[in-house]
């Protein structure tokens, strides 16, 4: 996470238009706006494949054929993926990256923003490109793709093997690894999935399938020693190391660390596991019986279940309080320490809680307008655009930023203004 | 003979009874608890609003396109299986046994009808018989066990005819009709004949996720 | 009639099928067996063998039976018979070419296009039965070399089609660009989040029908439409490891597909005119997640055609002239009850309809969903054969005039496209896309 206690804090608000931009492209695409909330970007189309990237109003001086995927790091470097006369390459901040490439996707940052991962493809062979310097070793294909959260290591599926043509003997033999920093692993596998990344980035793990039936997490190349009928995506313990994952055992979900079952409840789905911070709970999002979705804390299930869906669970700072959207009816609300939201809204931001853990707030859109909602109140004032709010570390102010009216506005709100 | 004919009606019938009903329920218990362990999604898609309109239109003669596409065997088989239903149960013999035993009684058929629904039900069998020889599609899937469940449909209504218009033996036609009701009975929730209580069901069901689910028809 | 005409049917060897032959006991082929029925199997499979009184009334549902002279070899329950009933009677003790016979069966001779539960008077699902055989198949990895080679794919790169991380975005942004020819400030929005519509396809069309994603963006772009489309995998929306009983590779991809639509927080996901892929979004694959209604509204083409018309965010310039005659998907009429908006849709957009029967629920299937013209080459004449009643039943509306067949769905077209030819029909097959593009008022044109 950037650090955000350099942001200006000062209650009030900056305005910036935004809809004015129109009359000077030919079209202006959908805006981001960077996490202290200074500056609002999008991609403008200037003439006939003539594209750039206007920040605050201004155009940088560069224009590309094509530019796509406009994201600002957490350091609030501004990032697009542009192309050049055929080539492509990524730009900051208006400088293109020196290297060029046959094409690149998947932007990537370290918590800090300091560093920028993308993958990259260059003469029909797959690396990640890290700062701009490509892996050494090329592969033949290349998916999953992860970067450390200090952004010194990058890793993905890689395919080291070709698997012929309609070659489904081959195929099963096993054509796939992974690669970190370029290196693949010794050991081939059928197929290699969804990676994770030790906190330093020195370890690194994978679901993996042996043939068509014999599913495990491999780590650092070695697969664990028992396999299940399917696994999902691996995390590892923040403070223990330990890898941790969803796994099917006849029939049901459960979680499993290095290869045993740690949770004695079984699931008719688990999958999304995160530990708390602190490292003392782990949390996932479960369904108890089938149709219905909590989350499970340690193995617990909530009693509140929502009937369609729940994604982006998130827990607060101090690991005590757990919240996630939920989709019940087919209407989103949030789901907090077993509790729904009375809200019914048309869709929802993930749940963002304050430093102390206290208050808990996001997004919501309801009749094509967003808001803000706290604590499940909804906070007047609708928006065509909002992007998370974000608290100050003492959790006394908000950052709320959106656009009303074609005019971006930047406002620093107390805690107390907000909830009053 | 008599007392033959005093434990075939007393004591028989009732253990007849108690397996036809128990045999039922334990089936339909086994159904509910193998859908509960393995299957529990089922619950959740079953509709009685779509099960029952797809139950009705299967229950009428000529309301499903495959019933228009057989005429004859629809009509057989909606006879066939009225009657099959509908003659013991409102026969009167039956009736005045039922008094006797329970006290209970029911309006019953005049003897006539009942001996023609007989009929009807022996034409039905024999229909089905030649159907299942002589139709390639039906024949292809048609193992031993087809014949004898016939049979066993098929025997107390025989022995039932024969023993009412006294054609010859009655008294051990009285019991073999009995026997046979009895094996019938006790055969139905064993056998494929578990259709009674698993058709409704399976209907039901398809008819709940062709409705609820898929939004079309399903006859 | 004693004996079917085509008893001596060529003995087809399908390599997927040879490999997995090989080396097979009957031991393993047992325990297999008997692990599916007594571990994945459960009422729905005990009930509908305990119930079915083997009547054959199924078998005149069977396109497959209809065409081959109503040998009763290819009646549904007969298809039944030649394989679960004989491995149940058999406590799964079957030979290798018994097993090399039920492959064929499950994935050859079946569409599990579900017109037979519509026949049967007890509502047996006979497609769900040859799925069991089929989940039989995939665990004793005898499945067909094709569309096991197109659920390796799937598995690999979350895709049919083999399609490569990078020449996804990059066709998308291809198409864009051949797009404003013809429409100067047209989008194809990539991973625009909080856009209304995310809109997937399946794999061959970036691979071979880019055309069609042209047509898509002219559409939602002329329509006005707040979409999306993901650069990320979870963009195909297809699904063969769901017909090779692969289900755990088809929960893989069917997560996918639904978290990205989550991820960028669309309403719902408005999908290319595909069956199959409905079938496994809005149905099949959500359940073995364990989401009992698709966790986002997954909208078929013909759904949202249907409302770009009756909203009038789409106007018809001038009708198309040709008469037309409609094809009914199984996966999106019997799977999904679109028969009425596809016919709404097609009078709205063209001069002449003309019905072919059976129609609607009713329809017989193209013979090529349900993962068999996946199969590749090697079943390509057998699965042509398999469906000479759908060719009567074409030149039947030919001759009262339809010169063009409406089929919305990427089997069904490709399917009808082999019997079209091998009947010598000479019809022209085109999606619902072709003519609303063809025949739609564009404002910048």
């Amino acid at each position: 996470m950037a650090d955000v206690s350099g942001w200006d804090w000062e209650i009030g608000t900056k305005t910036m238009p935004f809809d004015a931009w129109k009359a000077d492209f030919a079209w202006v695409e959908e805006p981001y706006v960077s996490p202290d909330g200074e500056r609002i970007a999008a991609v403008v189309n200037i003439d006939e494949a003539q594209f750039s990237v206007c920040v605050n109003g201004q155009a940088w001086e560069t224009v590309f054929d094509k530019a796509w995927y406009l994201r600002f790091a957490p350091d609030g470097r501004l990032c697009v993926l542009v192309s050049e006369d055929g080539e492509w390459t990524v730009a900051v901040d208006g400088e293109t990256w020196p290297e060029r490439y046959g094409y690149v996707w998947n932007t990537l940052f370290s918590a800090d923003g300091a560093h920028i991962a993308v993958a990259a493809q260059q003469d029909m062979q797959y690396a990640m490109a890290l700062d701009g310097v490509m892996w050494e070793n090329r592969f033949l294909n290349m998916t999953h793709y992860v970067l450390s959260e200090d952004g010194r290591h990058s890793a993905g599926t890689v395919q080291v093997k070709e698997t012929g043509e309609a070659d489904i003997a081959r195929f099963q033999a096993g054509c796939f690894s992974a690669a970190l920093d370029g290196e693949a692993w010794d050991s081939v596998f059928t197929n290699v999935w969804h990676l994770a990344l030790s906190a330093d980035g020195s370890r690194l793990a994978a679901e993996v399938r042996r043939g068509l039936y014999d599913y495990t997490i491999a780590v650092d190349g070695r697969p664990w020693d028992r396999s299940f009928s399917s696994v999902w995506h691996p995390i590892f313990h923040p403070v223990s190391g330990v890898v941790i994952a969803p796994v099917r055992l006849d029939g049901k979900w459960t979680l499993a660390a290095d290869g045993e079952p740690i949770w004695t409840q079984r699931f008719v789905q688990a999958w999304h596991q995160q530990v708390s911070p602190d490292g003392r709970r782990l949390g996932a999002i479960v369904s108890p019986r089938y149709g219905y979705w909590t989350l499970a804390v340690d193995g617990n299930p909530w009693r509140t279940a929502v009937n369609e869906m729940l994604i982006d669970l998130r827990f607060s700072p101090d690991g005590r309080r757990l919240a996630a959207a939920a989709k019940h009816d087919g209407r989103w609300t949030l789901l907090v320490d077993d509790r729904l939201w009375d809200l019914r809204l048309d869709q929802i931001r993930p749940p963002v809680f304050s430093p102390d853990g206290r208050l808990v707030a996001t997004v919501v859109e309801t009749g094509g307008r967003f808001g803000l909602a706290v604590d499940g109140r909804l906070i007047p004032g609708t928006y065509e655009a909002l992007w998370q709010p974000v608290f100050s570390p003492d959790g006394d102010r908000v950052l709320v930023r959106g656009i009303a009216d074609g005019i971006y506005r930047r406002q620093v709100l107390t805690t107390a203004q907000l909830l009053a | 003979m008599h007392t033959i004919y005093e434990w075939v009606a007393g004591p028989l019938t009732w253990i007849a009874f108690l397996i036809f009903f128990g045999g039922l329920l334990y089936r339909l218990v086994r159904l509910v608890t193998l859908v509960r362990r393995k299957e529990p999604f089922i619950f959740t898609y079953m509709s009685l609003k779509y099960g029952l309109r797809s139950i009705l239109h299967w229950s009428l003669p000529f309301g499903t396109v495959n019933w228009r596409l057989h005429p004859v065997l629809t009509i057989v088989t909606f006879a066939f299986h009225i009657c099959l239903l509908a003659a013991p149960i409102f026969l009167m013999a039956h009736a005045i046994l039922f008094k006797e035993a329970w006290g209970v009684g029911w309006p019953s058929l005049p003897d006539a009808v009942a001996d023609g629904m007989t009929v009807v039900v022996i034409a039905g069998a024999i229909f089905f018989l030649v159907r299942r020889i002589v139709r390639p599609e039906v024949r292809f899937v048609t193992s031993a066990s087809d014949y004898v469940l016939l049979a066993i449909v098929a025997a107390p209504f025989v022995t039932g005819f024969i023993a009412y218009h006294q054609f010859f033996a009655y008294r051990w036609m009285l019991v073999a009709h009995m026997v046979s009701g009895q094996i019938m009975l006790v055969a139905i929730p064993f056998t494929r004949l578990a259709h009674m209580l698993f058709a409704p069901l399976t209907r039901a069901y398809m008819g709940s996720e062709f409705g609820g689910v898929r939004r079309a028809i399903d006859w | 009639m004693a004996q079917p005409t085509q008893s001596e049917a060529k003995q087809i060897v399908d390599p997927g099928i040879e490999k997995g032959a090989a080396g097979l006991t009957e031991d393993r082929i047992q325990a297999v067996i008997n692990h599916v029925i007594q571990n994945e199997t459960g009422a729905r499979l005990k009930v509908y063998v305990d119930t079915c009184v083997h009547c054959g009334l199924c078998s005149e549902a069977c396109h497959y039976y209809l065409s081959h002279d109503k040998d009763p070899r290819y009646s549904p329950v007969g298809k039944v018979k030649q394989t679960l009933w004989e491995m149940l009677r058999r406590n799964g003790r079957v030979s290798v070419d018994f097993m090399r016979r039920a492959a064929e069966i499950a994935h050859t001779e079946c569409n599990l296009c579900k017109r037979c539960a519509m026949y049967c008077p007890f509502g047996i699902d006979i497609a769900y039965l040859m799925l069991v055989v089929r989940r039989i198949v995939h665990l004793l990895g005898m499945t067909p070399q094709y569309i096991q080679d197109t659920a390796h794919s799937h598995a690999a790169v979350c895709n049919q089609m083999w399609v490569k991380p990078d020449e996804w975005p990059d066709t998308l942004q291809w198409q864009e660009e051949e797009a404003r020819g013809e429409m100067p400030t047209l989008r194809i929005p990539l991973e625009k989040e909080g856009a209304d519509i995310m809109y997937s396809v399946i794999g061959p069309e970036p691979k071979f029908q880019a055309q069609l994603i042209y047509q898509a963006a002219v559409i939602m772009n002329a329509a006005g439409a707040d979409w999306t489309m993901p650069a990320t995998a979870g963009w195909d929306n297809s699904d063969m490891a769901m017909f090779t009983g692969d289900n755990e590779v088809m929960g893989r991809i069917k997560r996918d597909h639904y978290e990205t639509a989550a991820r960028l927080r669309v309403k719902r996901i408005v999908m290319g005119e595909c069956g199959h892929a409905f079938r496994s979004v809005y149905d099949v694959g959500n359940r073995w997640l364990g989401w009992r209604i698709p966790p986002i509204p997954i909208i078929h083409a013909i759904e949202f055609y249907h409302e770009l018309i009756t909203s009038g965010k789409i106007r018809v310039a001038k009708k198309f002239q040709t008469p037309v005659t409609i094809h009914d998907p199984c996966n999106v009429v019997r799977g999904g009850g679109l028969h009425h908006m596809a016919r709404e849709l097609a009078h709205a957009l063209c001069e002449e309809v003309v019905e072919m029967y059976p129609n609607c629920e009713h329809n017989y299937c193209c013979c090529a969903g349900g993962g068999v013209i996946n199969c590749g080459p090697p079943w390509k004449s057998k699965r042509i054969e398999g469906n000479r009643i759908k060719a009567d039943q074409l030149a039947d509306a030919k001759i009262r005039g339809a010169k063009v067949l409406i089929a919305p769905c990427h089997n069904c077209h490709s399917g009808l496209e082999d019997i079209n030819h091998a009947y010598g029909l000479g019809m022209e097959i085109k999606f619902f896309g072709d003519i609303l593009y063809e025949v739609m008022e564009k404002p910048e044109a």
